[in-house]
């Protein structure tokens, strides 16, 4: 019933006008980004977290633009799956599969229609799962102590390569990388300078929202500079919408049953959103057995995984708004926005910034009623941005991370490192080397290094006290299975992956 | 050309300014050393707008953001770039004094810089869990004293901080000698420090008084002392101090500010009375009110001195815990 109270009051924040319309404009850009293909959710995320800046909003208008271009990005994935067979991100993969073959058969409408529900139904049920979760867990984070926050983060960093990671060595030299860039400024446990080199500007370390813009960002652009101009895709026919009602509600169960698992994927350290739709499809397939045409179009087949992602974006939400753990890599940028922001995040935030929190679970819900208004009946509107080619839209990215960047701190200096982390970024996915891993290194390489600290002062500098209570233990095994598991299942499930899907997606 | 004009007319603006008697005419700036929301920047923001509302100012008071090394940046971007401004006031506080004390700001010293006056303070408290064993500081102390390692601190400051430091002062005045053994947990704000000790895991908190309101009104943290001369008004007046349990400890963070050394006599003097006048106002005093912060106003010619005593206190006890030679 506390909940319930307290979620009332984030409706009072997030249906303020100012608000609401910052949820709209995230929705909308969200959609956007998630259809344009190569730019994912993260990235999003990332180069509008500058906007924010420049905009001077406050806290919880922030949180609410980049959580709705969040859940936004998760819906916009599928539109260039269904039309192109190019997934617009990652988590949209899956949809591929059935999507484009109805786009053949002349139903492209109708998987578009029928997606958009079933990313409300899926992002339904995980914000709802979200809300009876994170309280509980905020609570039991309460009892985390030095040695089983350090336990978490070895598991955070030992399930970071994930089940769909490629390359175990290149994900462990990016959060290397991460780490390695965090240790900079003053150590605060001993009060001394690391790396410094007497530059003032390097004294309070490096901040990791210039660091992610630069990677995610700048890259971008000098990705597209060495390609030059490309063209807009070719604009595709979406016809009329003939899904019909009967139809519709035969998609339910397998909705529903797509949205928990979806859920449940999420809030798994190091699985995100693109296990959430893999499992959901997979089970789907299984479920349904010979009886569906699965792969030649089956309408379950796009209604599983888009329900799967969607769940799975708001159950990624729990970890990192309660343990400040992310659960992916969006919300690891989410993480790093919250952070500057002064707020940290953990059983306090829910108290302290209760309107925050609320705020920000409320808008996901309005959002995702604002994005089933925007993926229905607008729906032709991104089909034809799909078609806009990328020369009008990255100068304007460009422009607004450098003068987010600049509002934060009014410093040239910032701006110089922001292009050397583009730069940086731009050989590193030349070189296939993740971002995603350096931003987990960045952001909980200090918080690790501190509670390793901290364990040790509390046990007067006994080693044992790092596995001494059950939970620490318990951590410690899911970390080994979360180290070990890929190596096994991984080759297994990736094998899967890549033989429903024909045509080599586009990850980043 | 065009730079030679324009330095020719910056040079005759300068001039005609100290020809008249000086009052501020225009925008005057106001360096807050940190990104938007913090102390400084509220402390900016604040004056700024009760100023403007007193007509101290003819102008506006515009705020600029310089974050950086703690203050460093706008330290040395006042002392080397801004050094005969006479409009400009930087926001300071008890961190800026620690980090000069300590030489973290690389060749930069606390009299490079003019001290102006101090507006108000939030004061430093030591704290534990509503079930910690310890009643009051004393007692608290008494097992520090039995074994140094006995009793665990928290707090937002990094090791050698202003949150580390008041646990340093307390301790000494509770006649501590082995204070480098006194076991401090640094975290990277007050309330992550506070989590710990309300959930059991560390045994002290020190912080001020503004950052453990929340907590002490849900009773979750139990405040043993608070480190001024008198009690605190209002809701704070049931705290006991340190003095008067015989620990004669003192940890106001101030928050004030310095402006260039090479302004002006006349605009210093002008400063210097404005704040006196700001802080006497009840417009000031509605912010204090709001903003939990607490009378403090070193008389305006003692202001400096307390700065510089403060630097010294500061930079011996950093020499003896081992933070610097």
């Amino acid at each position: 019933m506390e909940t319930l109270g307290y979620l009332m009051d984030g409706f009072a924040v997030a249906l303020t006008p100012y608000n609401l319309m910052f949820a709209l404009a995230g929705a909308f850009l969200g959609t956007l980004i998630g259809c344009l293909p190569g730019l994912g959710p993260a990235n999003g995320v990332a180069i509008l977290i500058p906007l924010a800046f420049t905009l001077g909003l406050p806290p919880e208008t922030a949180m609410i633009l980049l959580t709705s271009v969040y859940a936004g990005a998760m819906y916009g994935g599928r539109i260039s799956s269904i039309l192109l067979n190019i997934p617009g991100d990652e988590p949209a993969m899956m949809t591929c599969l059935d999507g484009y073959p109805m786009a053949q058969k002349g139903r492209a409408a109708d998987a578009l229609a029928i997606s958009a529900v079933a990313s409300f139904a899926g992002g339904l049920i995980g914000t709802i799962g979200l809300i009876l979760l994170a309280p509980i867990l905020a609570r039991f984070a309460l009892t985390f102590g030095p040695a089983e926050y350090f336990a978490l983060f070895i598991l955070a960093f030992a399930t970071l390569g994930g089940i769909t990671g490629k390359n175990p060595m290149k994900t462990v030299i990016a959060a290397t990388i991460g780490i390695m860039i965090s240790t900079v400024g003053i150590d605060i446990s001993t009060g001394t300078q690391r790396y410094t080199f007497g530059v003032l500007e390097l004294y309070e370390g490096i901040d990791f929202i210039l660091a992610i813009v630069g990677l995610f960002a700048i890259s971008e652009l000098l990705f597209f500079l060495e390609s030059r101009i490309k063209s807009g895709h070719k604009k595709v026919n979406v016809g009329k919408v003939t899904l019909t009602l009967k139809e519709l509600v035969s998609t339910v169960p397998t909705q529903l049953r797509g949205g928990v698992l979806g859920f449940i994927a999420g809030v798994l350290p190091g699985a995100g959103a693109s296990l959430g739709s893999f499992i959901s499809y997979t089970l789907e397939k299984q479920v349904i057995g010979k009886k569906g045409s699965f792969g030649e179009g089956d309408i379950r087949g796009v209604v599983a995984p888009e329900a799967g992602n969607n769940g799975a974006a708001s159950g990624a939400l729990v970890p990192m708004l309660t343990l400040g753990v992310p659960g992916s890599g969006t919300t690891a940028v989410l993480l790093a926005m919250l952070i500057s922001l002064n707020i940290t995040p953990g059983p306090l935030m829910f108290t302290q910034n209760a309107d925050i929190v609320w705020g920000v679970i409320a808008a996901l819900l309005i959002g995702n009623v604002l994005l089933l208004l925007l993926n229905i009946p607008m729906i032709g509107v991104f089909v034809r941005l799909l078609s806009i080619p990328p020369a009008y839209l990255l100068p304007i990215v460009t422009m607004v991370a450098f003068v987010g960047i600049y509002s934060i701190s009014h410093s040239t200096f910032d701006l110089y490192f922001m292009v050397a982390f583009g730069v940086a970024g731009y050989f590193m996915r030349k070189l296939e080397i993740p971002l995603v891993p350096i931003i987990l290194g960045l952001l909980l390489g200090p918080e690790m290094e501190k509670n390793l600290g901290h364990a040790l002062i509390l046990s007067d500098g006994d080693w044992s006290t790092l596995w001494a209570s059950p939970l620490a233990l318990g951590l410690w095994l899911v970390a080994g299975l979360g180290l070990v598991l890929p190596v096994i299942v991984g080759p297994i499930l990736r094998r899967r992956m890549r033989s429903a899907i024909e045509e080599g997606p586009v990850s980043d | 050309m065009f730079i030679k004009r324009t330095l020719t007319f910056a040079a005759a603006a300068a001039f005609s300014m100290t020809a008249m008697a000086w009052q501020p005419s225009g925008k005057v700036e106001c360096l807050a050393p940190a990104d938007p929301g913090g102390g400084w920047d509220f402390t900016c923001r604040s004056v700024g707008n009760v100023m403007q509302t007193l007509q101290l100012v003819e102008g506006t008071v515009q705020t600029v953001n310089m974050a950086g090394a703690g203050g460093g940046v706008a330290y040395a971007h006042t002392v080397s770039k801004r050094n005969k401004d006479d409009k400009l006031l930087v926001a300071a506080s008890t961190a800026t004094t620690t980090r000069l004390a300590q030489k973290q700001f690389p060749g930069l010293d606390a009299d490079m810089v003019t001290w102006v006056g101090a507006l108000g303070a939030d004061y430093g408290i030591i704290a534990v869990g509503k079930d910690s064993r310890y009643k009051d500081l004393k007692e608290l102390f008494e097992a520090s004293k039995a074994n140094p390692r006995a009793v665990k601190f928290a707090g937002g400051s990094a090791r050698g901080g202003w949150d580390h430091l008041k646990v340093l002062i307390a301790a000494k005045a509770a006649g501590l000698d082995k204070l480098p053994s006194i076991p401090y947990l640094s975290y990277n704000n007050g309330g992550e420090a506070m989590t710990q000790v309300v959930g059991g895991q560390v045994d002290a908190f020190t912080g001020d008084i503004s950052e453990a309101t929340g907590f002490m009104e849900s009773g979750d943290l139990r405040v043993l002392a608070v480190l001024s001369d008198e009690r605190l008004p209002g809701k704070f007046s049931n705290i006991p101090t340190a003095k008067e349990q015989g620990i004669d400890a003192m940890g106001p963070n101030w928050r004030g500010f310095y402006m260039p050394k090479g302004a002006s006599d006349e605009a210093k003097k002008y400063w210097v009375e404005a704040i006196d006048t700001l802080y006497a106002s009840d417009q000031w005093k509605q912010v204090m009110k709001s903003n939990g912060l607490i009378p403090f106003h070193p008389d305006a010619d003692k202001f400096e001195s307390f700065v510089q005593q403060q630097v010294q206190d500061i930079a011996e006890l950093s020499r003896e815990i081992g933070l610097m030679k």
